[in-house]
């Protein structure tokens, strides 16, 4: 149930672009149609169910004082993590070019640059402010089952997000919009409208 | 001392006509998130221009002799060190804001700005030169920061820097109320929007077909 619970405030509550921003620069740039958003949504979900739990390992076991080195390196988190995500992405690339040439031509460049989208680097990080938290807390990663449903709700948060920016801007390139808000601005505001209706989950409980 | 043109313009089109944030499209998510208080968004304007302008440099001695296949590499871990150093002061001297910046410190480096700049400009240029694009830069985001932060923070709370402006019973028996929604995020895309429109309303050049 604490799960669910996790899995469903990760997606509507915590979403990663209508609560924090996570992840905005590839958001706006991709979503002009809604089979490349598809696309990345799915390999931004995968990576992050990838690497937080690696990165989780890593802060708990190694990184923290009670981990195996006995010493508090927290502050090397930054460049470890980013190493982490880096490599994995890179790896992925591989498989993804030897295994599945047609999705990786579909997907082109964005996969490399997934590397540095920060909805990636985002997870981690809040991943690791939320290990102190108390058990009993919604938000509170306990184990690494925890941190790879955290990963999974958060990369399906995103997905959600930019499949249905995309939607309304494959609608929006049929109306009138003013010359000066053309393109970027209206986006803006459509994402604005679009996080304040999911305003409305932000009392949601399980 | 004087500036050739082209530095210049490396230092202050930004600021304006190519503004990172508004134009080029590059550091959005940070730019929004810290914007809801005007002291978190100038420390984190200032942090961004510092190690925009300190990464630009380094990438660009380097420059010559990074191979190209594992640049990107190259550039994060100047970068991430860079950020962990700057995280670190700002934990030694100003724990309160590092507090409310919480992961956004974190974040610079996947700040696609200094990805962008440093791939646009520190890999073909001089190192004086990367330095003033840095600047720039830096300023630019720091302009638009400050600007939404300024707005939210006296519509949503009613203060400036938490000093009180417009808290006082005569305000609020006038019918005045703070409103919240500005503190919320997605009055954050608005005010950005606004700010865009403006601009582009200004220049023409800027507007898209």
């Amino acid at each position: 149930m604490d799960l669910l619970s996790l899995l469903v405030r990760s997606i509507f509550v915590d979403n990663m672009i209508f609560a924090f921003f996570l992840g905005m620069c590839s958001y706006l740039a991709v979503s002009k149609s809604v089979k490349t958003a598809l696309g990345l949504g799915l390999a931004v979900t995968f990576v992050l169910v990838v690497t937080l739990p690696v990165n989780y390992l890593l802060q708990t076991k190694v990184l923290a004082a009670e981990g195996i080195l006995g010493i508090d390196l927290t502050f090397l988190s930054f460049i470890l993590f980013i190493a982490v995500i880096a490599g994995i992405v890179q790896l992925v690339e591989m498989v993804v070019e030897k295994f599945a040439p047609s999705l990786y031509a579909s997907l082109g460049i964005f996969l490399p640059l997934i590397a540095v989208n920060c909805a990636i680097m985002g997870a981690s990080l809040f991943m690791q402010q939320r290990i102190g938290l108390e058990p009993t807390d919604p938000k509170a990663i306990t184990g690494i089952g925890s941190a790879i449903v955290y990963a999974l709700g958060s990369g399906i948060g995103w997905l959600l997000a930019i499949v249905a920016l995309a939607a309304i801007r494959e609608k929006m390139a049929y109306s009138n919009v003013p010359p000066a808000l053309r393109g970027l601005g209206i986006t803006f505001i459509v994402v604005g409208l679009m996080a304040m209706s999911f305003m409305c989950f932000s009392g949601l409980k399980l | 001392m004087s500036l050739s043109k082209k530095n210049k313009e490396a230092l202050l089109n930004p600021l304006s006509i190519n503004n990172p944030v508004t134009v080029q499209v590059l550091g959005i998510c940070s730019a929004l998130a810290v914007t809801a208080q005007l002291e978190p968004a100038l420390v984190m304007g200032l942090s961004v221009t510092v190690i925009v302008a300190i990464a630009n440099v380094v990438i660009s001695l380097m420059r010559n002799t990074i191979p190209n296949r594992i640049r990107i590499i190259v550039q994060l871990v100047v970068v991430a060190t860079l950020v962990t150093i700057v995280s670190e002061v700002l934990k030694a001297f100003a724990y309160d804001v590092s507090v409310q910046l919480s992961v956004y410190v974190g974040l610079i480096i996947t700040n696609c700005i200094l990805m962008g700049r440093l791939e646009a400009f520190a890999m073909q240029n001089g190192p004086w030169a990367s330095f003033l694009d840095g600047i720039g830069n830096g300023l630019g985001y720091a302009k638009i920061l400050v600007i939404v932060a300024f707005f939210r923070e006296l519509l949503g709370s009613g203060t400036l820097f938490g000093f009180n402006i417009l808290n006082y019973d005569a305000i609020q028996e006038a019918g005045y109320i703070n409103n919240g929604l500005m503190l919320m995020p997605p009055m954050a895309l608005i005010i950005c929007a606004c700010i865009i429109w403006w601009q582009r309303a200004h220049n023409k050049d800027l507007q898209e077909k």
